[in-house]
């Protein structure tokens, strides 16, 4: 007798009809959307759900309870990674025999393969942004106590943000969580992170997709020398003399820099010395600041970006030496800036790329417009000519879907 | 190749009042597979961890050969985890897939060779070492990731639940392969999984935890036929040993009929515990009286599973017997034994292993 049991985050009536009775391999053409074949460890489909994707997993029981729990747990500490939907468990096919169980996540909107960033020549510095991407992502996960176990470029999708990319993982299936990490869990799971994107980088320099400048030993082994920084800044006690003070500003803005939030910093003065240590809140000090100023959902850089767009307009419109309220900065830029290039992107070709990334990229075009004609190039003019020079070639990336990984892992 | 030893290696959690690992003290010999099994919450994976440098201690030493890496950092130990999920990279030769890892320890390329032929001639895989992994079977391409750890040549192994992520079919394929890769390779091993049937065929010896305590260390065959506790005989085996706890009345007795032991070690008057596997039993014409509520027929041996009424609570036995062997769901068998019967005291520790009979 068939049978099968949905458990979902939220209601997904839609899942009710797909086939579950079937091998997660036998499920007919219309139903999913057709990728090219790779191989795998377990058979990935993706199937068109609420005006969405769903990408689903079929593997043993055990591992779809575990996997949904740490992608649980993931989600309830607001670290990045894939939105989970649900879990199709006691499976069985007409004949009554029992099938794997099927772990259901929702399709990252925007989110790209690491094969992708590097068959679009448009991210400069690709190798070192992947990195730093990996390193800010694995140390979000260290921080909150989780081992990932199989940290790699094929295990995380990116996400532009502005000119940097951000990381999310997507495959948990050997992710731990513990109360705290080890020192050897980390550098173990780091020691996984350089091998495994080692593999990634040699393996497509053999395909001849690496674009030139990227070494894969060296942009390995600089994720160690990334992370390790940043793991430093984040946890590390600080002796500073008084004439050395300035160093913990330094250290307090490349964190800020990162996007990394300091709640309270404890100061402890004694022998002539200053014992400083940050507390990290959160990631996504410059999104959440951009987001209660003008309600703009942007990731950490592209919130910067906007934010520095925000100050600088407001300069410019200033009349006199006092500058602007904030507010009314704030208003003026939304209204005479953001909302008149949102209006002049034909619908056709809005939400190929998010909104915050696209002004992003105008404001790089308006930049060099202007450079190249030795004068400021009104905004309606650098629009246009973005739409029709670069937008309408880019690849609608909203559900540009992740092909299955290219390997066994 | 080394030897490992646990001295007195003892790991809490933080928060917790009851180690996770309690002074485990362990010798695991050169060239050994040593597999340490038992439920979740054991310390098995912890143990492991320990000795990977992932869990540090709390107490105790952990030695590889003379070496005391108690505080050495995990790249430092010359150990390697074996992952079923290492990924093989499709662009990349067997050979490549294989060495990678090598190239980025900067070992030179002469030595990087060596090593790659070595494992590839021991995993079968040298006529494949200039192919991609596309062009390669299942199994092929699993032992090529197996080569990725042998390579390093390590001087111990790690495995932690390596199979836990393949089917059953594929799993007992799996783990007679893996059984032989480490006997041609001799390299020791250790071994962490919760499946006892998993242990019991891999092990050179099986260390058996339970709540972070070491319960006992031996070779497979003596687990079965000598557990020293009560919690071996239950957790070893399959089906499981009949463990009957026994309130004596002047009599040791089972179900009502009295039990006469051959070791005059056994007190019969003294509250214990008995049991006996299902092969030590057999469906006779005398002995105690059963109702029958399964018979599972396997074809060339018969599991019987029958209640008993014991001190007035139904307690379940499992009789083997073979076939052919009939039987309907409540037909009243008798019951007798017929091999070693383990006596355990009130704390569940061995006080014989004995042969006795239902009078």
């Amino acid at each position: 007798m068939v049978a099968f049991r949905l458990k979902t985050t939220v209601p997904q009536t839609d899942l009710l009809a797909l086939p579950w009775a079937l091998p997660l391999e036998d499920w007919p053409e219309e139903t999913t959307v057709i990728l090219p074949a790779g191989t795998h460890r377990h058979v990935v489909r993706f199937v068109p759900t609420s005006g969405d994707f769903a990408a689903l997993k079929e593997l043993p029981d055990h591992l779809a309870v575990r996997e949904f729990e740490v992608l649980s747990f993931l989600h309830q500490n607001g670290l990045p990674t894939v939105g989970l939907i649900g879990i199709a468990s006691e499976r069985s096919d007409r004949f009554g025999e029992p099938l794997p169980s099927v772990l259901i996540t929702k399709h990252l909107r925007y989110s790209l393969p690491y094969s992708h960033l590097f068959s679009t020549p448009s991210i400069p510095s690709l190798g070192e942004h992947l990195v730093d991407a990996l390193a800010v992502l694995l140390v979000r996960l260290h921080l909150d106590g989780v081992f990932w176990g199989d940290c790699s470029l094929n295990n995380a999708l990116f996400r532009r943000d502005a000119g940097a990319l951000r990381a999310y993982v997507v495959d948990t299936e050997t992710a731990e969580i513990h109360p705290r990490l080890s020192d050897g869990q980390r550098t173990f799971d780091l020691e996984i992170a350089v091998e495994n994107a080692c593999g990634g980088l040699l393996d497509l320099e053999a395909a001849g997709l690496l674009q030139e400048g990227i070494e894969p030993f060296a942009t390995a082994e600089s994720l160690e020398v990334r992370y390790q920084a940043l793991w430093d800044d984040l946890t590390q006690t600080q002796d500073v003399c008084e004439a050395q003070l300035a160093s913990i500003h330094q250290r307090l803005d490349r964190l800020n820099d990162l996007g990394f939030d300091t709640d309270e910093v404890e100061l402890n003065a004694r022998d002539g010395l200053v014992h400083f240590r940050p507390t990290i809140v959160e990631e996504g000090h410059h999104k959440r600041q951009l987001a209660s100023l003008t309600g703009i959902v942007a990731h950490e850089n592209q919130a910067r970006r906007l934010l520095s767009a925000i100050r600088a307009y407001g300069a410019w419109i200033q009349d006199g030496p006092t500058p602007l309220p904030e507010a009314v900065m704030v208003a003026r830029w939304l209204q005479e800036r953001w909302e008149p290039t949102m209006r002049q992107i034909p619908e056709d070709l809005r939400g190929r790329i998010e909104d915050a990334e696209m002004y992003h990229e105008v404001l790089q075009h308006g930049w060099t417009m202007s450079e190249d004609a030795g004068h400021d190039v009104a905004l309606d003019v650098v629009v246009d000519s973005y739409i029709e020079e670069v937008l309408r070639h880019r690849v609608d990336e909203r559900t540009l879907l992740r092909p299955p990984p290219t390997s066994d892992g | 190749m080394a030897t490992v030893t646990y001295e007195e290696a003892t790991r809490f959690y933080p928060d917790t009042e009851r180690p996770a690992v309690a002074a485990l003290d362990l010798e695991i010999e050169d060239g050994e597979l040593l597999v340490l099994v038992g439920p979740s919450g054991s310390g098995k994976s912890t143990a492991l961890r320990m000795l990977a440098g992932l869990e540090p201690l709390d107490g105790g030493r952990i030695h590889i050969g003379d070496r005391d890496v108690s505080s050495v950092r995990p790249r430092d130990r010359d150990i390697a985890m074996v992952f079923q999920n290492y990924a093989l990279y499709p662009s990349l030769t067997v050979a490549e897939n294989m060495g990678f890892a090598l190239k980025q320890q900067k070992v030179p390329k002469e030595e990087r060779r060596k090593k790659v032929e070595e494992a590839a001639a021991i995993l079968d895989l040298t006529p494949y070492l200039d192919r991609k992994p596309k062009n390669l079977s299942g199994g092929q391409r699993q032992r090529v990731a197996m080569g990725r750890a042998i390579v390093r040549s390590p001087q111990v192994f790690l495995m932690d639940e390596p199979l836990s992520n393949l089917d059953a079919k594929l799993r007992v394929q799996t783990r007679t392969e893996l059984a032989e890769l480490q006997e041609r390779l001799g390299v020791t091993t250790v071994y962490v999984t919760h499946d006892q049937v998993e242990a019991m065929t891999m092990g050179h010896r099986v260390a058996v935890l339970k709540d972070g305590v070491l319960q006992q260390c031996d070779t497979p065959q003596n687990l079965y036929h000598h557990p020293a506790n009560e919690f071996v005989a239950g957790f070893i085996g399959s089906p499981a040993m009949n463990l009957v706890s026994i309130q004596p009345d002047g009599v040791a007795a089972l179900a009502g009929t009295e039990i006469d032991f051959d070791d005059s070690v056994v007190d019969p008057t003294a509250p214990l515990t008995i049991g006996f596997r299902p092969e030590s039993a057999r469906i006779g014409a005398t002995g105690v009286p059963g109702v029958v509520r399964t018979v599972e027929d396997l074809g060339s041996e018969v599991f019987v599973h029958v209640v008993v009424d014991h001190q007035g609570t139904p307690t379940p036995l499992v009789v083997k017997t073979s076939p052919p062997f009939e039987a309907h769901l409540g037909d009243v068998v008798h019951i007798e034994l017929a091999g070693p019967v383990h006596v355990f005291d009130g704390d569940g520790s061995i006080v014989a292993t004995t042969r006795a009979t239902l009078r």
